[in-house]
């Protein structure tokens, strides 16, 4: 197709527009986590700061346990998506890559999960972890993901029905089982949708507020996402230790989206055919 | 040997097998658990007394606030929705165009999807603040008097649509994936019969992605019912219960009010009318959505396979 130059100069034009609107939340905020106080609430704004004070990430980090609150973060991050990788390529490669009785009926029953609000388990499943003894420890955040994510095993599963059935004919002559099959032959193959999983997952829990919220009380055990509501909650009126800390909370995200973001563009043209 | 073969046999089982205890444990139990419990005056430190159908009578004829939510989250998922597609759909156009440069623009838009909602709240709350935020200011430059956006009733809501269209990139995805997919040939004869780029978006692009649209609508819609995080940090459900969505009405009644039986009746309702709104757009998608086999004959059932 041939774009001719005036309508690429149209395209720019829009592109940055819009680019503008999306980043420019963020640079602003940046500049101003260095600001005093009285400068980011001064009338008319300045978009530079005038001292750059990086005492402000100090202050705001040392403010509330936020040490911990990040322990805990990569702890659930990094828990879970273990769990997560190595569960849904499991259930997947069930899934896939077997005829087995009932297969398709709980394929359906897995996809069918997806549509079923969060508001309905939430209630029970508390529940369910209270008679756990679950409740203020880490576990509701992490165990579950060692059981699979039904949007995880469905892409991982598209993926791998678009793999010739020869891979494992060849490796079951020379007598290898299934369980082998899967993790020296399909593992490797597997690794662009593993990493996908493992990208998705953690952008995905590094994030979660909601079940946070429900399942911890102590501040001991307190994500990074629920540390920085509840630290909104007390520091409503002073604005840069509450910009210091959100800029702290979202670097790790989009670095590793902007590491990773061929694998999710990828991933997603595959997600919903 | 016949141990060998009973393993084979039992293999494919023992692969899904977390998913199937998953699904017990953490899906399928508290499901039942829910339903059952929505029949249930259950408070959290008495003992439950069964009601029958008492809550959803009560919550259909008593609870003012129920239709009040209702209606209000209603409301949103019909500004939220279409907007949300109609950007996402632009946005996707845009990042499809064959010029240098387009996939740091990609990247651009898709980075407010990757950070948390807290985050999100943050920011926006102190951008839409009516004292010294900065979008008023701008707003005065060009002599606009922007609103007291999360203190002002009538413009609260908007404030939450606004900041929930921050996330438009996931949806943005979606559509370029699928755009991309397109084979250029189409576009290619297209243009050769002298079809403009609207004319091509309307005849060509447009009719293929329709399956995607139909997608992109229904998770939509269950994330609009669902909208929780924003309202909670951004408003608190305020002003004036203004944006006191039918997700923040449950989680209050679950664990502010500790009404966990009402809640949970609260929560099928949500359920059934999500179903319900599916299962519509569903039976009306045959008028509008194409399925690639049906209209070309070829790469047949690659689309619908999985629909």
């Amino acid at each position: 197709m041939k774009t001719s130059r005036k309508s690429k100069v149209i395209i720019y034009i829009l592109l940055t527009v819009v680019a503008v609107y999306f980043l420019a939340p963020f640079v602003y905020m940046f500049f101003t986590a260095f600001k005093k106080e009285a400068e980011a609430i001064a009338y008319p704004p300045s978009l530079l700061p005038e001292n750059w004070s990086w005492q402000n990430f100090a202050d705001a980090w040392n403010a509330q346990p936020f040490a911990v609150y990040f322990k805990n973060s990569v702890l659930v991050t990094v828990g879970t998506t273990l769990g997560q990788v190595l569960s849904c390529s499991l259930v997947a490669y069930g899934f896939a890559r077997f005829q087995f009785r009932g297969k398709n009926i709980l394929f359906m029953i897995l996809l069918a999960t997806m549509m079923i609000p969060w508001d309905v388990t939430m209630i029970p499943q508390y529940m369910v972890f209270k008679s756990f003894n679950w409740i203020n420890t880490l576990k509701p955040l992490i165990i579950p993901a060692w059981f699979g994510s039904a949007y995880y095993i469905f892409l991982m599963r598209q993926f791998l029905m678009g793999i010739p059935k020869d891979y494992e004919e060849a490796a079951r002559i020379d007598g290898a089982n299934a369980f082998q099959i899967y993790w020296k032959i399909f593992m490797p193959i597997m690794r662009p949708q593993l990493i996908l999983i493992a990208v998705l997952n953690v952008i995905t829990v590094w994030n979660d507020y909601l079940g946070p919220l429900i399942f911890l009380q102590d501040r001991s055990k307190y994500t990074l996402a629920l540390g920085l509501a509840s630290f909104k909650g007390v520091h409503s009126t002073q604005i840069i230790p509450l910009l210091c800390i959100t800029v702290i909370m979202i670097i790790p995200p989009v670095i590793i989206f902007i590491v990773a973001q061929k694998y999710i563009v990828e991933g997603t043209s595959g997600s919903i055919k | 040997m016949k141990r060998r073969k009973e393993l084979k046999k039992a293999s494919p089982y023992i692969f899904i097998s977390p998913w199937i205890i998953g699904f017990i444990v953490f899906t399928a139990g508290p499901l039942i658990l829910s339903l059952i419990m929505s029949f249930y005056d259950w408070p959290v430190t008495s003992e439950a007394t069964f009601t029958g159908l008492g809550n959803y009578v009560k919550m259909f004829t008593e609870d003012a606030q129920f239709w009040k939510s209702l209606k209000l989250t209603l409301k949103y998922a019909a500004i939220f929705v279409p907007l949300n597609l109609g950007i996402a759909l632009f946005l996707a156009m845009l990042i499809t165009q064959p010029v240098r440069g387009v996939k740091i623009y990609r990247t651009i838009f898709y980075i407010p999807a990757v950070i948390s909602s807290v985050a999100t709240a943050i920011i926006w709350g102190w951008i839409l603040n009516g004292d010294y935020g900065v979008l008023n200011y701008l707003l005065s430059l060009i002599g606009i008097e922007g609103p007291n956006w999360l203190v002002d009733p009538a413009w609260a809501l908007m404030a939450i649509v606004l900041t929930s269209a921050f996330g438009v990139g996931t949806m943005m995805l979606i559509f370029y994936t699928d755009i991309k997919n397109i084979p250029i040939d189409l576009y290619e004869a297209a243009s050769l019969d002298g079809a403009n780029s609207v004319k091509q978006f309307f005849s060509i692009t447009l009719p293929i992605i329709t399956p995607t649209i139909l997608f992109n609508v229904i998770t939509s819609i269950i994330n609009a019912f669902q909208q929780l995080t924003l309202v909670m940090l951004l408003t608190g459900g305020g002003p004036l219960k203004s944006t006191y969505f039918y997700g923040m009405y449950t989680y209050d009644n679950a664990f502010k009010h500790h009404k966990l039986g009402y809640a949970s009746a609260n929560a099928w309702v949500m359920f059934v009318i999500i179903l319900i709104l599916t299962a519509f757009i569903f039976r009306s998608s045959s008028a509008w959505v194409f399925y690639e086999a049906e209209v070309k004959g070829q790469k047949t059932g690659k689309r619908r396979k999985n629909k």
